[in-house]
């Protein structure tokens, strides 16, 4: 016996069902246009500087030049795009305004990704290491050594990144603790992090603490930025596009933020579209 | 048979090796190409579970494993325990505490002596490997957990538990909040002016709602009921923004990655 032919409504209901069950490869390849094509045309958007990135900023550029502020870089490559684009965009700051930066950080990977970019920026506002900068390295033991660069940096360091003795270093012949310095600048990418910064060192020996996150952790800081233990806050891609925006250094937050509308529209588009095929299949049955 | 692919393997390497070492290949280059050639490895798993993928996975964590054991070696073992140990143990002294006919019975000390404790806990950590003594390492991990769950406490407590409700007790309106609003400026001053305005209503209505859901010990009817759907709104609405900043987070990673491959490896932008 020959198939009934199928009706218009059939044949639409087919279509969408199939559309449904499309192969996710092809919502891949879709998703990696959208990325790929702004970034080969070079495609920038202007984006608006949001209070909690400013925020920041004016904290950094309030503090008095020769100031020196703890960097602490934890993350990691698996991080780098939205984190790597922060820390050039505050180092550059930090130089501009002519304040020493310490860095170190907890996370093991951190360390070769400060000292990449300290060499980079350093030469362009003739920062010296060891005078204007300097990088301890990584140190294992999360919120312990919070709490003991708290009390005393030399004897959770005692040699930095480069392997030199903490007393021959000239800059941090005047800091002994976090006490000695103006602020803390947090870039991270998940615990120990920004957070546990806030929690352990933030409240208890009252320095100031801004910084940046990944976009995944954000949420979680926005209580921070509200209760004032955070002067500042950058939230991953788009904080580090809004900061590169104000230093007037466009990086890969500002050269990654059509493609990241792009595919945001699209994935509303994808959800938009679910949701419309699935209230229609249902209102059939 | 088998053996020919890891011996071309090694012979790849090596040749890249003495390349680097003479000078013909940059390292800048070859890590370039490395990295390339990894991500698009791992990337290759959209289309389907391979081999080359698996490679690349399992070179990322036997890597990680050897980088992260190297450096806590060098930057903490090293430099926070054994050089201190080391360095006390050529300064030891007796203290005097009593004396048996003339005999000075005394107890050695030397600085950093403390430094004992640590390395005999971690030491008693490795007794993992034994069944008879695995009972050691107990003590090590009583230490760790016990050390660890004070501090998360005490840092909970403080800048969490408190500060947060401190930062709770607001006005219904933000003083100068509605000042603002009438200031004038540009539309993204207005905008974020009239946020301003429902900031404090929001956050006072959206906590209280919040905490009314998850309080069992009535049934949620009646007014209670009302309100505590309203705190599973405020939940959503805090879920939908966790989701939408997930999703930024992992697009962000494939931009980094095409970034890097179109402007380090490809060149083609800049």
């Amino acid at each position: 016996m020959m198939p009934e032919p199928a009706t218009t409504g059939d044949t639409k209901a087919g279509i969408l069902t199939r559309l449904l069950r499309v192969d996710r490869r092809i919502l891949f390849i879709i998703i990696f246009l959208c990325v790929a094509i702004p970034l080969l045309t070079g495609a920038r958007m202007k984006m608006t500087v949001t209070p909690p990135v400013k925020g920041l900023y004016d904290a950094i550029d309030r503090l008095e030049p020769g100031s020196t502020v703890w960097l602490a870089a934890d993350y990691d490559p698996g991080s780098m795009p939205e984190l790597y684009p922060m820390n050039i965009a505050l180092i550059d700051h930090l130089f501009s305004r002519n304040i020493k930066v310490i860095s170190a950080s907890l996370w093991a990977p951190g360390p070769p990704l400060s000292q990449r970019i300290f060499e980079t920026i350093g030469p362009k506002y003739g920062k010296t290491y060891g005078v204007d900068f300097v990088n301890l390295g990584f140190k294992e033991g999360r919120e312990a050594v919070m709490l003991q660069v708290a009390e005393d940096i030399a004897k959770t360091f005692p040699r930095d990144f480069l392997d030199t003795p903490y007393d021959q270093i000239p800059m941090l012949q005047e800091i002994r603790n976090l006490k000695d310095v103006k602020m803390i600048v947090a870039i991270s990418a998940g615990y120990p992090g920004i957070k546990e910064w806030i929690q352990q060192v933030g409240t208890r020996y009252a320095v100031r603490i801004g910084g940046g996150v990944t976009a995944v952790t954000a949420p979680e800081m926005y209580p921070y930025l509200q209760s004032g233990q955070l002067v500042g806050l950058l939230a991953g891609m788009k904080g580090a596009g809004e900061y590169e925006q104000l230093v007037a250094r466009p990086g890969l937050g500002t050269a990654g933020m059509v493609a990241q509308s792009s595919v945001h529209l699209m994935v509303v588009i994808f959800i938009a579209f679910a949701n419309v095929v699935f209230l229609i299949e249902k209102s059939r049955k | 048979m088998k053996l020919f692919k890891p011996i071309l393997i090694l012979v790849v390497l090596a040749a890249l090796v003495s390349a680097v070492a003479s000078g013909h290949l940059s390292s800048r280059i070859l890590g370039i190409w490395v990295a390339a050639l990894l991500t698009i490895s791992i990337f290759s798993f959209l289309y389907k579970d391979n081999r080359v993928y698996k490679l690349a996975e399992h070179l990322f964590i036997g890597i990680s494993a050897g980088y992260s054991v190297s450096l806590e070696y060098w930057n903490v073992f090293r430099p926070n325990l054994w050089n201190p140990l080391v360095q006390g143990l050529h300064q030891v002294k007796m203290s005097h505490l009593f004396s048996i006919g003339g005999l000075s019975i005394g107890l050695p000390h030397f600085p950093g002596m403390l430094l004992i404790v640590p390395f005999a806990l971690g030491i008693m950590l490795f007794a993992r490997f034994s069944a008879r003594l695995t009972w050691l390492s107990r003590w090590s991990i009583a230490a760790m957990v016990g050390s660890y769950a004070g501090l998360a406490m005490i840092g909970a407590l403080q800048g969490d538990l408190v500060a947060q409700v401190k930062a709770n007790m607001i006005p219904l309106v933000a003083p100068g909040s509605v000042a603002a609003l009438g200031a004038g400026g540009g539309a993204d001053a207005r905008f974020f002016a009239f946020l301003g305005v429902l900031s404090n209503p929001l956050i006072i209505f959206g906590l209280i709602s919040t905490l009314v859901y998850f309080f069992f010990s009535r049934e949620h009817k009646g007014g209670l009921g009302v309100v505590s759907r309203v705190g599973v709104w405020f939940l959503m609405i805090s879920f939908g923004a966790s989701f939408g900043y997930t999703v930024m987070s992992r697009v962000s990673l494939l931009i980094g990655r095409l970034h890097f491959l179109l402007s380090d490896w490809l060149r083609v932008i800049r």
